[in-house]
């Protein structure tokens, strides 16, 4: 079998359309928007011809794609005025995971994101997006504070998932997420969960179950990395492209599943390619989400959110 | 038994098969506790050895047809043959120190206990049934996590099963979590991790992540003990280390304190 080409070189006529465009925009007082628009077409025209074809493996590329919007590039799209809050109260404070209060049209919302970093200090500060105990135990304690005021909280899920070290495990990586799962099934308030790059499996769920799972276009969400499963299953790297085949975890698959409840569209050529676009996509759909959770009664969420769970699963029973 | 004799995996001692289950299968030389089958768990924590199984109909599928060097479908029927088990739990109910009592037992022989749909919905019903019926529930843990040939489905589970725990937390129901060698992955990350009391038998293997995992990430020799119950118990995650010959005696005691119910 050949190697598929990964997604970064399918890419590169994209880039470079958007790149032109980045430059025409450059100048204020000259922007050519025809030519803009007559880029943007070929943009289109060019993910047209590639999306049909993109395998899982390319969807996870592009989902971790260098160039993708972060959590706080969605807040500072999203939000006024917002304030990071800081440490569990506990042990310390996680940079993997952004947590604050924001105003979200007009009114003030939780918001609980993991935070990747982009150049190579960044990703380090950020531990590539990967949480420790303490990012999940400040989570609980922003989200236990939204409760208390009674905001809505949002969650943005982007990381490959929690951190695998000895520290992590000694402070109790599992008794953090378990707790977080325990004590969101109890939140009074709505919980919308985003899935904006990375669902990571339990280091990603910690802060993504709720009311309502929306999931990008072009995010998964997975019980295993790629390749983690390559690797335990087939015990061969080479074999992430079958592993990532098997796993169904591309928003579509969650949703046929039963396990996304929304899909949110992405620009041609994907989030980074037109970030302004991507966030206005989000917002419209949060909004009307938040209005629809918002609507019902805090016991009537709770029974549905934990009906939601309840209904997961494929067993036969004789 | 063909074998009359066996090497401990632990000390290397050569010795009598039957010394060894005579003594709960733990090494009379070295204190090894060798794992367990559900089955005899539950002989050996349930009055006389007396239980009841129940939940014993639901059976797994292949929702997402997974295959690795096999398909899941073969796989499961492959298991189901070898350990006479249709997945990873069995559910039971009996008395323990004459206190009605629920048991959830998992099993790492059926594809290394791990929790799947089958899993995640047996352990939620019986977490229900514990609600309902205001019983007692203890949950054996011995699995390594949720099982990748279901994906984003098992991953849900852990949800599933931990929104019922917070579920008896409402109504002052006791849960106690037993977790056995080893426990890692989504079941330490979900009711493992969740009870009212955690307990372990010694020198089990529990973490979120595994070992080797750790290992490649900080491509460091890991400590001597690293992730084993003395290691939690010393880290604040466990109430208690209790040897298996203890184990049964424990287990009544805590309860009676939980029902607040004298023993006599």
């Amino acid at each position: 079998m050949t190697q598929q080409k990964n997604f970064y070189q399918l890419e590169k006529n994209i880039l470079k359309y958007k790149e032109k465009i980045d430059k025409l925009r450059e100048n204020e007082e000259t922007i050519d928007y025809k030519e803009i628009e007559r880029l943007k077409g070929q943009i289109s025209e060019e993910w047209n011809r590639i999306q049909p074809n993109l395998t899982p493996l390319q969807y996870v590329q592009i989902a971790r794609h260098p160039q993708r919007p972060y959590t706080l590039d969605y807040l500072n799209y999203l939000t006024d005025d917002f304030l990071e809050f800081h440490g569990d109260r506990r042990a310390g404070d996680d940079p993997a995971l952004v947590t604050g209060f924001g105003f979200y049209r007009g009114r003030s919302v939780a918001f609980i994101g993991h935070q990747k970093g982009r150049t190579t200090s960044q990703r380090i500060a950020r531990n590539f997006g990967q949480p420790n105990p303490e990012g999940y135990r400040k989570a609980l304690r922003i989200m236990k504070l939204a409760d208390k005021f009674g905001f809505p909280i949002v969650t943005l899920i982007d990381t490959p998932g929690a951190y695998p070290g000895i520290q992590a495990e000694e402070r109790g990586q599992a008794e953090a997420i378990a707790n977080n799962l325990k004590e969101i099934s109890k939140l009074k308030i709505p919980v919308i969960n985003v899935v904006i790059g990375e669902g990571g499996s339990g280091g990603a769920l910690a802060v993504g179950v709720g009311d309502v799972l929306l999931m990008l276009e072009n995010s998964f969400y997975s019980v295993i990395s790629p390749e983690g499963c390559a690797a335990i299953l087939w015990k061969d790297q080479a074999a992430v492209e079958k592993a990532a085949n098997n796993l169904k975890f591309l928003a579509k698959d969650l949703l046929k599943l039963g396990i996304a409840d929304k899909i949110i569209p992405e620009p041609p050529g994907a989030a980074h390619v037109d970030w302004e676009l991507t966030f206005k996509n989000v917002d419209k759909q949060l909004h009307q989400t938040l209005k629809t959770v918002e609507a019902q009664s805090p016991g009537k969420r709770l029974q549905a959110r934990y009906d939601k769970y309840r209904k997961i699963g494929f067993f036969t029973e004789t | 038994m063909r074998k009359m004799w066996t090497r401990c995996n632990n000390c290397r001692r050569i010795q009598y098969k039957q010394d060894i289950i005579d003594n709960l299968s733990v090494c009379p030389a070295c204190n090894f506790h060798f794992r367990l089958s559900s089955r005899v768990r539950l002989n050996m924590l349930f009055d006389e050895g007396k239980y009841e199984l129940y939940d014993e109909n639901i059976k797994p599928l292949d929702p997402l047809m997974f295959e690795d060097s096999k398909k899941y479908s073969d796989r499961l029927v492959q298991y189901m043959e070898k350990t006479s088990l249709s997945d990873a739990v069995l559910n039971a109910v009996g008395t323990m120190g004459n206190v009605k009592v629920l048991i959830s037992a998992m099993d790492f022989a059926f594809m290394g206990g791990s929790m799947g749909s089958v899993v995640g919905e047996k352990i939620t019903r019986a977490l229900e049934r514990a609600f309902k019926e205001r019983l007692p529930i203890l949950i054996i843990s011995c699995s390594g996590g949720a099982r990748m040939q279901e994906g984003v489905i098992s991953l849900m589970q852990l949800m599933k099963t931990s929104a019922a725990i917070a579920r008896l937390e409402e109504i002052g129901i006791p849960y106690i979590s037993i977790i056995t060698n080893p426990t890692t992955g989504g079941t330490t990350a979900s009711y493992a991790m969740l009870g009212d009391i955690n307990i372990a038998e010694p020198n089990a293997l529990i973490g979120f992540a595994g070992p080797r995992v750790i290992e490649q990430t900080i491509k460091e020799k890991l400590p001597k003990g690293f992730q084993r119950s003395e290691f939690l118990l010393e880290h604040g995650m466990l109430d208690a280390v209790v040897e298996r010959k203890d184990l049964r005696d424990y287990l009544i005691r805590s309860l009676h304190l939980f029902l607040n119910r004298s023993r006599t």
